[in-house]
């Protein structure tokens, strides 16, 4: 249904840091199509990443995020080979989960 | 001893009550962090931004930092970040004044999280951006004035 999420964790003296790259339409629900009618709003609300299964953070978007969100953040800990999940749900119900291993 | 089990079947049911909601997927067990604020995000203005996020008055900070350029060409694409030294910080937000919903996007920090994160926003013109940041309970605020050259709202 939708592209994976680029994920990209990487650990440099104790803190790991995260970015993400999604493939999303992001639609603001302003937009006009050639026809003149509404593009209906069509984005990510609720994101959220954990370290194996402790949550580092949690992110509530609106329209107003880039289309293909990206999204970057530190945290303390992480060790090399250890996952970090990110997922996120849309305004239409779609969801996505996917991992990466800390470089 | 009756006492007791009244304690015993109040709180039995209130699990059960909580495990059919999970399983009718109104809480979706790994979103529970993160219930979306629909009153927030559908806020106009920055006044009812705040007050849907419960921030009321925030205080200017110099410890809080919106990242950002000076100018943005493409106003669908700005790279926006915020960031701060103050202690405890558990939640931050994105908003931009002159969007037509000013909250962008919000932020919750759990313990061990650096108060720094990095997104792209879309802004329909020039306007200022604010970073909010709720550390110790309390809220604090930083502003940038970003000019946009190119409105990324439909424009």
């Amino acid at each position: 249904m939708s592209n994976p999420m680029k994920i990209r964790v990487s650990n440099k003296d104790g803190v790991t840091e995260v970015k993400v790259l999604i493939s999303h339409e992001m639609e603001t629900g302003q937009r006009k199509d050639a026809s003149g009618a509404l593009v209906p709003a069509w984005f990510i609300t609720e994101l959220s990443a954990k370290h194996n299964d402790r949550v580092v953070l949690g992110a509530e978007f609106g329209t107003a995020v880039s289309k293909n969100p990206y999204l970057a953040f530190r945290f303390k800990g992480g060790a090399k080979g250890d996952k970090v999940t990110v997922s996120w749900k849309d305004n239409k119900g779609g969801t996505r989960t996917d991992e990466a291993a800390i470089a | 001893m009756n006492n007791q089990r009244r304690t015993v079947l109040k709180s039995g049911s209130g699990a059960a009550l909580l495990g059919i909601l999970a399983a009718a997927g109104i809480i979706a067990p790994n979103m529970a962090l993160a219930d979306w604020n629909k009153a927030a995000f559908d806020a106009k203005s920055m006044a009812d931004t705040l007050k849907a996020l419960g921030a009321g008055t925030p205080t200017d900070s110099k410890d809080v930092q919106v990242t950002g350029p000076d100018i943005a060409e493409n106003g669908a694409v700005v790279p926006v970040g915020v960031t701060s030294t103050l202690p405890n910080v558990t939640m931050m937000a994105i908003l931009i004044e002159k969007n037509p919903n000013a909250l962008a996007a919000s932020f919750t920090l759990p313990e061990g999280t650096e108060a720094n994160v990095q997104t792209r926003v879309k802004m329909g013109q020039t306007s200022n951006v604010y970073a909010l940041v709720k550390s110790d309970g309390k809220f604090f605020m930083a502003t940038k004035e970003i000019k946009v050259t190119l409105g990324g709202c439909g424009g």
